[in-house]
């Protein structure tokens, strides 16, 4: 576990930073998006978090099937919970921005459908894992279960939005997350204090429920 | 084996009853809707059937790799039966709205094969997993969805009169997918297996 603190105040500076330079900063003014484009710091680096999570997750996932250590199973299972704190908060900011944008806060839009399904296969992973009573056991299935969830997760959220119609930014020619057309003000932003600033708090606050779970374990041992 | 055929035809003779001769989109989405649930049943089966003495049998006479390929193998072809047979009953008894029916046979097949191979590892999970039925459906529901959309989109095609473009790479992503769960369960069945 990372024991320093310096990381955790960069973090605390870095969403400073993304927050007030997110609702103050110069954005570009443009129809129906408006002042909604600030969402760019949250919406997307939600996912952007969420995806550092679940792939830390399934490193130690395949640590835990080629070590059998305990410990990483603690690991892969609270980095998926983060993972999936962070998807909702995704699928929430985004329906909020929505209701601004497309009208509704659901609109049945492709993407909306395969950011719910996803967080679906992860919340599948919890059910299982709880399904079982051998610690042992649940530990090795739920390792193989989430190595498999995150590669469905690839189709689910990267190639088969790409295939359909939405009204979602980065297609049918609406502007989207790209290195091309995204603003160079909004860019300063984005890059250096949104993505690394909220990825950050998610593994704080991962490392902090992980400590929990250790701290719970012992209790157990002891008593 | 028998209980599977059944199961197929009571469904569509069920939904015969229920929705008389539906038009293509219907159609379409009743037999993808059909196809999970055959496959859930058929597909199940077959790991959670396995009793303790003939699990030992099998662990005895061959290794993992083995066992989880040619179960991927039967069921794939099990599912291809499967639904060819309920394609026929389908056309029999809902009518035929298919302008494309070659195309949407090869599609179905190749749908079938998909569906099986997802399934067949989530029922290897499943088994280790003690109340199994259940637990299929939560953790198949999501996982196949994405192969589901696929398959719909891709028989769209076989719908459409006008031709569309896009086909021969959708079926590409759908056949990488096919290798990476094969993959996927050559790689991690051995650690389902050793207990």
């Amino acid at each position: 576990m990372i024991r320093q603190n310096w990381w955790k105040i960069l973090c605390v500076v870095l969403l400073i930073y993304t927050i007030t330079a997110g609702f103050l900063g110069a954005v570009p003014a443009k129809d129906i998006l408006n002042e909604t484009i600030r969402n760019l710091y949250f919406h997307v680096a939600m996912w952007f978090t969420m995806m550092v999570l679940f792939t830390v997750s399934v490193v130690y996932s395949v640590l835990y099937l080629r070590t059998g250590k305990p410990i990483h199973d603690i690991y892969a299972l609270e980095y998926a919970k983060g993972g999936i704190l962070f998807g909702c908060l995704g699928l929430v900011t985004g329906s909020i921005w929505a209701r601004f944008t497309w009208g509704a806060f659901w609109s049945n839009d492709p993407k909306q459908l395969c950011a719910a399904i996803a967080l679906l296969i992860y919340f599948a992973y919890l059910v299982l894992r709880n399904s079982m009573t051998d610690m042992d056991k649940r530990a090795r299935i739920g390792a193989v279960y989430n190595i498999f969830a995150y590669a469905m997760l690839f189709p689910t959220i990267f190639i088969i939005p790409r295939m359909v119609d939405s009204l979602h930014p980065g297609g049918m020619g609406n502007p989207a997350m790209d290195t091309k057309d995204i603003d160079p003000r909004m860019e300063m932003i984005f890059w250096p204090g949104a993505v690394p600033g909220w990825a950050l708090l998610g593994v704080w606050i991962t490392t902090l429920r992980i400590r929990l779970q250790l701290l719970a374990e012992k209790k157990l041992s002891h008593a | 084996m028998y209980g599977v055929l059944l199961y197929v035809a009571s469904t569509i003779f069920v939904l015969y009853l229920a929705m008389g001769q539906p038009e293509g989109d219907v159609w379409k989405g009743l037999f993808w809707m059909i196809q999970l649930f055959v496959c859930v049943n058929a597909v199940a089966k077959s790991f959670l059937q396995e009793g303790r003495g003939r699990l030992l049998y099998f662990y005895s006479i061959t290794g993992p790799a083995n066992f989880i390929l040619s179960k991927l193998l039967f069921n794939a072809l099990l599912m291809l039966s499967m639904s060819l047979l309920s394609l026929g009953l389908f056309v029999l008894m809902l009518g035929d709205p298919m302008p494309e029916p070659v195309q949407f046979v090869l599609i179905s097949c190749l749908g079938g094969m998909s569906l099986s191979l997802v399934f067949t590892f989530l029922a290897a999970i499943a088994a280790r997993a003690q109340q199994s039925a259940a637990l299929m459906a939560i953790l198949g529901f999501p996982l196949v969805i994405p192969q589901l959309l696929l398959l719909s989109k891709i028989s769209n095609i076989a719908f459409a009169d006008v031709l569309q473009g896009g086909l021969g790479w959708m079926i590409a992503v759908l056949a990488a997918l096919d290798v990476l769960i094969i993959a996927l369960s050559l790689i991690l069945f051995p650690f389902l297996w050793k207990d």
